[in-house]
């Protein structure tokens, strides 16, 4: 026997009581391991790819379009290496529910930019460029409709009229799948020719969404985007220019204040479960008075029994955090491959788990506090007194 | 023999509410080392007190307690626990065991704070569930046990120590009359054949007539004959 098969013991000595705080603290930390996970994902996680990339889009807001000419405009300014346009397309299989998130861009700048992020062989690359009806798809989404190099598909655009068929209805030719650079990045969506919808969109044919370029080096970023963002200033469509982590805020923006929100949701998880957690640690070593006043008789010191109250708090919190952390991981590895499709892969970063830790340790010291001090004052004969 | 406890001109007082109460004033006794003293008297006459500052577990206001010819009464908060933990046994009416250990992890507790190797500690604390007979109830529960065996798994771990001084509060309180009687039969070995001191506090003259002598505490002073014997 050690003082960690006293703590155990003194914890456990009601099984029913430390099961439901051990739960409810459970339950604090899934909120919290989940969504913080997708709060990191969207806000804080780094493309290592993306780094020295930006996005220019209008400055009202992304879903207005910005004129064709500008890719070029953007292509000579100073710091930018290379420079490609996406338009937004929309794209459902068969059915609304079975969205496939599609763009129209120009392969062979696509490629220049993007090349490192969306991995295809060579051949397939060139094809491409070369099919005007071409189209790549992430992993992904062709794993989840059973897409194949090779195959003839119909996407419907959300907005867009195909001219040769007076329909939404788009045909392409798959001519690549492709697999994302890191596992947890997504794998997911759709890419075609510009060419093909310039042809064949009844509108629009002359806009584009956004222009995403790579600048020389990250240094160089806050100077590039400046130089675009003055460049069209008082123009008809106004430029914003920001690198892609600001982009996927702004983006969420639209939403709402997802950050807060979800930092709202889960102080108010802890802060409730902080005040029974540690109402419950002070009756619970109020009941165990008389021990530790024993315990101090038979020569524990003050601070030796203060760190065992402590332990204990300690103890409960971990086990609690440990379990809701452990389970939103998995419970996030489950939802990956949907989640993908949508916003990109979340799963539990190490800074998450590492904060989740961080936040079960001073949870444990806060709710140990009271009774630990308590127990550290204690006077012997009046603890033994109120037996 | 010499003494192992000494108390010269002991005052100790308590406030409740407005009031304080004087305890003791002036209280001066002496203990050989090997005695075993039962002290009785009547409620409120300070037998309590008196083991609890015997035992450190309470600082006199004034005057000096010396244990071995060192002076406890001065010693720190952490110093004293560590000199409780080395010098002490105590055993009380209603045996204090932590319900959550069986008999053979209570015994162990005060040898956490030794350092003796988990194997040592083992062996300590199997003979002193030996001496007190319950070899056999190691793995007990204190709910699975008899008040009589649950005191007498109070007596081991006051003993695996090895203690010089044993105090016992009311040893027998709660007891039945053969029960207590096995303890107290118990107290007096150790005493006889360990060389434990013992000071015992007990309500019961039968109780009484187990220890060597018997000192009797009215109003906070001891009867002077007694103590002079």
């Amino acid at each position: 026997m050690n003082e960690g098969t006293l703590v155990r013991k003194n914890l456990f000595r009601k099984g029913l009581r430390t099961t439901l705080l051990i739960f409810s603290i459970f339950i604090a930390f899934l909120i919290f391991g989940t969504l913080g996970s997708f709060d990191y994902a969207f806000n804080y996680a780094p493309n290592p790819n993306g780094a020295n990339r930006l996005l220019t889009i209008n400055k009202i807001n992304f879903t207005q379009p910005l004129p064709f000419a500008y890719l070029n405009r953007i292509r000579g300014v100073e710091g930018v290496q290379a420079a490609t346009m996406m338009n937004w397309f929309g794209g459902y299989y068969q059915e609304g529910k079975n969205q496939v998130q599609t763009m129209s861009v120009e392969p062979e700048s696509f490629r220049s930019v993007y090349g490192n992020d969306f991995i295809l062989t060579p051949a397939q690359w060139e094809a491409f460029a070369r099919d005007r009806t071409g189209i790549i798809i992430g992993e992904d989404t062709a794993k989840r409709y059973g897409f194949r190099v090779g195959q003839r598909i119909p996407l419907h655009s959300d907005i867009y009229t195909n001219r040769s068929n007076g329909q939404q209805v788009w045909d392409f030719n798959v001519v690549g799948i492709f697999h994302a650079a890191k596992a947890e990045q997504p794998a997911s969506g759709a890419y075609f020719n510009y060419e093909y919808f310039r042809e064949s969109a009844t509108f629009g044919n002359d806009n584009i969404g956004m222009v995403a370029m790579r600048t020389a080096s990250v240094d160089q970023n806050d100077a590039v985007a400046s130089r675009i963002d003055r460049m069209f200033a008082n123009s008809a469509a106004e430029t914003k220019t920001q690198d892609e982590l600001a982009f996927g805020r702004s983006f969420l923006a639209q939403i709402g204040d997802i950050a807060f929100i979800i930092t709202l949701v889960v102080s108010a998880a802890f802060a409730s479960i902080l005040m029974v957690v540690g109402n419950t640690m002070v009756m619970s070593i109020r009941e165990r008075t008389a021990e530790i006043g024993v315990l101090k008789t038979l020569g524990f010191s003050s601070g030796r029994v203060m760190r065992m109250v402590l332990a204990e708090s300690l103890a409960l919190s971990l086990t609690g955090a440990l379990l809701g952390l452990g389970v939103a991981a998995i419970i996030l590895l489950g939802l990956n491959t949907a989640l993908k499709d949508v916003v990109g892969g979340v799963t539990m970063s190490g800074w998450v788990a590492g904060l989740g830790v961080a936040i079960a340790i001073l949870f444990g010291l806060i709710t140990g506090a009271a009774p630990a001090a308590s127990a550290f004052n204690l006077k012997i004969v009046e603890a033994l007194s109120r037996k | 023999m010499s003494d192992l406890i000494k108390l010269t001109d002991v005052g100790k007082s308590y406030v409740k509410g407005k009031e304080k109460i004087k305890i003791f004033d002036h209280l001066s006794m002496h203990i050989p080392q090997g005695d075993f003293v039962a002290i009785m008297g009547p409620s409120g006459s300070g037998k309590t007190t008196l083991l609890n500052l015997l035992g450190g577990t309470d600082r006199p206001d004034s005057g000096a307690i010396e244990f071995d010819g060192k002076r406890i009464e001065k010693y720190s908060e952490s110093k004293l626990a560590a000199w409780r933990a080395a010098n002490v046994g105590f055993i009380f009416q209603f045996y204090n065991l932590m319900p959550v250990l069986n008999a053979a992890q209570n015994v162990e507790l005060p040898l956490l704070l030794t350092k003796l190797g988990a194997g040592q500690r083992k062996k300590n604390v199997a003979t002193a569930l030996q001496i007190v007979g319950l070899a056999d109830r190691a793995k007990h529960r204190p709910r699975e046990m008899s008040g009589g065996q649950q005191q007498r798994v109070a007596i081991a771990r006051a003993i695996v120590s090895d203690p010089k001084l044993l105090l016992c509060d009311e040893p027998t309180g709660d007891l039945d009359r053969t029960t207590a009687d096995e303890v107290l039969g118990t107290l007096q070995t150790l005493n006889r054949d360990l060389g434990k001191t013992i000071i015992m506090v007990t309500h019961d003259p039968a109780a009484a007539k187990f220890a060597k002598r018997t000192l009797h505490l009215d109003k906070g002073q001891f009867n002077q004959q007694e103590l002079a014997a």
